[in-house]
This record gives structure tokens, sequence and C-alpha cells, in this order.
């Protein structure tokens, strides 16, 4: 049984000091479910994660006691890909036809403060400065660069692409374009990353309404199908955040076993994809994150960006809701937008930020903590 | 004197003449995992030693952390006496890629393969006295 996505909502992403995240999340699925024409109380079951904002299941509060299941989904930044997952599951299996699938958030301003005793590892990391994910990233990209020749104007141009589709977006939280200059100007954070070039916690909630293949056009004249979703953890030698210390020998993370397991699942390969959403908690995430998910070799990200290619009209449009560069990520809603963005897309309702040539094949890709990674392939 | 306390129990050798950081090995594939752990995430296996690991590498990766980070950051350090700290992983040649703080913070005198060694040094006083000792990576001569 195929899965398709016939509903969607987001509430605005950014800072709403009038809604707490769980109005955010009940806002999102509200307009989810006008937007598939159904209400509440015929929907079958619920999955929906919230890293700061209590637990998803509260949403029954807000949206009306049915009586359904509703499970709680707890993934770090992989916690919208886990639910919509495990949703599509549920259906594929047969035992349900209509579901949600729901994340939202609120989160403090500055960056997360991770506790290491939840990840298994000693106090002592935390205490010694070693418990951000911001180091991480910038590492990686700080050996990337030197391995594949990137520049750090490339970084500020990912950053500045970022800003610019944000500002087509009207649920986006930056909407200012900012300039390449100012971007690489902007306080150093971890080098060779500075402010501009992070994504930042924020707030945001969206929703999505899955139904059966077989029963989606009584719900939606423009069904998008879920034709590959998957989720991998690390395996033994890949680089990850928090991570003590890592094996001489490197092999493939999450993101690359994720990516080839969806594209064999859905049957298409990277050169099919129209456009795509990678995670970017920083410029050098997206950079990489290109090649990892297969849509480049390594190093040719510095062709590809200089020359624009990634832009809304380039030959590999990516993030082009503005990503979390312009979203921020408020954690359980974050990966969900970039399926909301998808279906925009592949609907041809993305409005200034639409991609040209009629989208079929769309791709979104999350990487979290403390080394997991989702990746979907949606077609209409 | 002071009274010399290491971070964490088993982290490295202290006190000692010429302490050294501890990996657990695993005697079925070879593989070394800093902290020492119970068990190899390679193989599963819980047939594992404690040894010691060598005390010269080379820098795989770093940064340079420019703000102080929230808690659970413990250094003594306050907003105004904060000083950016280096953070890297160095390749320890037979053992494992160890990430830790570096003695030095100048972007301009950090660069990948660069020869690095271990040294144990205070890292905070505690309000009983005692000086808290930790490892970083400074560049070797
Ligand atoms: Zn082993």
């Amino acid at each position: 049984m195929d899965v398709a996505i016939v509903g969607i909502g987001i509430h605005p992403f950014g800072r709403t000091p009038s809604r707490s995240g769980l109005q955010q999340g009940a806002f999102a699925a509200r307009l989810a479910l006008q937007d598939a024409r159904v209400e509440w109380k015929d929907i079958q079951f619920a999955f929906g994660g919230s890293a700061s904002s209590g637990s998803a299941d509260a949403l029954v509060n807000e949206l009306g006691l049915t009586g359904l299941p509703f499970i709680n989904v707890a993934n770090g930044c992989a916690t919208g890909g886990s639910s919509l997952i495990s949703a599509y599951n549920a259906i594929k299996s047969g035992e349900y036809d209509l579901g949600l699938v729901a994340g939202f958030d609120k989160h403090d301003r500055g960056a997360f403060n991770a506790d290491p005793k939840e990840l298994g590892l000693g106090e002592w990391y935390g205490e010694v400065g070693m418990m951000l994910t911001t180091q991480f990233f910038a590492m990686k990209i700080q050996k990337y660069m030197n391995d594949y020749n990137i520049s750090e104007n490339t970084l500020s141009k990912v950053a500045e692409k970022s800003f610019i589709n944000g500002s087509k977006n009207p649920n986006a939280w930056r909407t200012e374009p900012i300039g390449v200059e100012q971007i690489a100007s902007s306080m150093m954070v971890n080098n060779p990353l500075t402010k501009f070039m992070f994504c930042s916690p924020s707030e945001g909630g969206v929703a999505l309404i899955l139904s059966s293949a077989d029963k989606a056009h009584r719900y939606t004249d423009t069904p998008v199908y879920l034709k590959g979703a998957t989720m991998k953890s690390r395996r033994f030698g890949s680089f990850e955040v928090f991570a003590p210390s890592q094996a001489l020998e490197q092999v493939d993370g999450p993101t690359a076993d994720a990516s080839k397991a969806a594209f064999e699942m859905a049957g298409v390969g990277p050169k099919d994809i129209d456009v795509m959403q990678l995670q970017d908690t920083e410029v050098g995430a997206e950079i990489m994150h290109m090649a990892e998910n297969g849509f480049c070799e390594h190093g040719e990200q510095e062709t590809l960006i200089q020359a624009g290619e990634t832009h809304i009209e380039g030959s590999m449009p990516i993030n082009t809701d503005g990503g979390c560069i312009a979203n921020g990520e408020p954690i359980g809603a974050s990966g969900l937008r970039q399926v909301y963005e998808n279906v925009l897309q592949l609907r041809g309702q993305a409005g200034e930020h639409q991609v040209p040539n009629d989208p079929k094949l769309a791709y979104t890709h999350v990487y979290g903590a403390p080394g997991i990674s989702a990746v979907t392939i949606l077609q209409r | 004197m002071s009274n010399q306390v290491p971070i964490a129990e088993g982290l490295f050798t202290w006190p000692s003449k010429n302490p050294a950081l501890l990996c657990s090995r695993c005697q079925d594939c070879g593989i070394a995992t800093f902290p020492a752990a119970e068990s190899c995430s390679a193989c599963s296996g819980q047939n594992v030693v404690v040894e010691e690991l060598p005390g010269r590498g080379t820098l795989w990766t770093w940064t340079v952390q420019q703000f102080m980070p929230k808690t659970p950051y413990k250094s003594g350090e306050t907003p105004e006496t904060f000083k950016p700290y280096g953070v890297g992983y160095v390749e320890l040649p037979g053992g494992v890629r160890v990430e830790g703080r570096l003695t030095e913070n100048n972007p301009a005198k950090l660069s990948i393969g660069m020869d690095m060694e271990v040294v144990f040094e205070p890292y905070r006083t505690e309000e009983n006295g005692d000086e808290v000792i930790s490892f970083f990576f400074r560049p070797a001569a």
C-alpha cells in the first residue's frame, strides 16, 4: 500500500510570544485538517514530537478527546522525520488509512544546552566545554575544506542564498536578505563559522495528514506520494557529534546510509530529484550534505555554489524555503517543515519561492545528534 | 601545596610520574575506544582491556570556541574572564582520535596535520582548594 500526503499545515516559524509551542502545533494541525477536508474525529492515529514544549500527545487537549492512539516521538533533530516514517509504516502495514503527523517547539534563545549524561557521556565532557553541537559542525567543515578545497567565500554564499529564499517565504523567521560581506564579518562563533552561518533555536509548528494512496483522492486533488522514507543511526567509524573519540578508519555516516536506502526504495537516483531540502544546521552542513546525499561529488560544491546552481532557479535548488538558517530550528517541527515545503513545491503552490519547470520529485534530509539521519523522497 | 584531583576517574593515569590517557582495547577486533568502555562499539564484544594511549599524535581537525558555553561548562571563569579555547581531534597512532581542548587558541597557529602532544594541567580550582586536573593537547616542538 502506497502512502500519500493529503493535507499540510504550518504555523509561521520565528518568535510568537502570544502562543505556546503546543498552540502552534494545534494551529498547524487545524490547517492540515482543513487542507485535507477532514475533521479531527476522522483521524485514526497520530505520531508527533516536541523537544521542549511538552508532550506532543497533549495536542489532544487542544484538538479534542477522540480516543485515538497518539505516540510521542523523540529523536533530536530527526524527530519530525522519525514521526513521519512511523506514520508511513502504520499506513503501509494496512492497519490504518488516515493519520496525522505533528511537530512543534518553542526554544529559548541561544545555543542548545545538552546534558552529557543523557547521551551516556561523563560529566567531564561538558565541564571542559565540548558539549556543543556547533563545535562538531565547525570541526567537520574545517576538515572538509582542507580535504576538498572549499573556500570561506563559499560558506558565506550558502547563507546568502538561505536569506534570499527566506525573504521570499512568508512563513520564514529571517525575511531580510543579508549580503556575503556582512555574513563573513559577523561574530566568529566556532572557526571557520560565523554567527550568520548558523541556524538558531526558534519556534514553530507543522502538521501533515497521511492517507493510504488508494483513498488519497477523497481528500485532495493533488496527493503527494511518499516513495521513500528511511532512517539510520551511525555505524562504527563515522564522524559524529558528541564523540569523545572516533575510530582511525572512517566510514560513511548515517546521512549517506539513509540516502542510499531511500533512493533504492523509491527506485530513482539523485539526478532525478528536482528540489531538495537538506539539513543546514549551519552552512557547512548544507555543503557536506550535498555530497553525502549523492547530489554531487565531494569537492564539486565549490563550483556548483559559486555558479548559483543551488538557488531556486539553479539546476539543484536546495532549501528553497530558507532552510534552518532562515527559519531557525524548532526541533520537533524542523524536519516536517522540509516536507511541508516539498509538498508546496510539488503542488506548484510555493509562490515566490516556487522552483520552475513543474517539479515532480522532491527530497528531504535531516541529521541530528548523536548521529542519526532521516530521508524522504516525495513524488506528485 | 594544594591537592590535585583528576577531572574524572579512569580518563588518564593519575597520580603518575608519566601520566597517559587510557583507552579500552578490544581483544577480539583490536579497536581502541576513549574513554575506556566496558564493551567494544565496533564488534559488540566485551573482551576489552584498559591500556595507555600514546602521548603524541597529529591534529586531525580543530576549531576555536569563541563564546563562553552555558552549563554544563564548568571552568571557574566568568563572562569577564572567559578566554576562547581551541578544541580538536588528535590522531594518536595505533590508538584512536581523541577529542580534547587545545592549549592554543590562535587560529593562525593551528593547522591540520601539525604535531601535538598530550599534557595534564590544572583546569579549575574547587571551593575546597583542590586543583582539578584535565588533559589538553599542545603543539609539539
Ligand atoms: Zn571489538
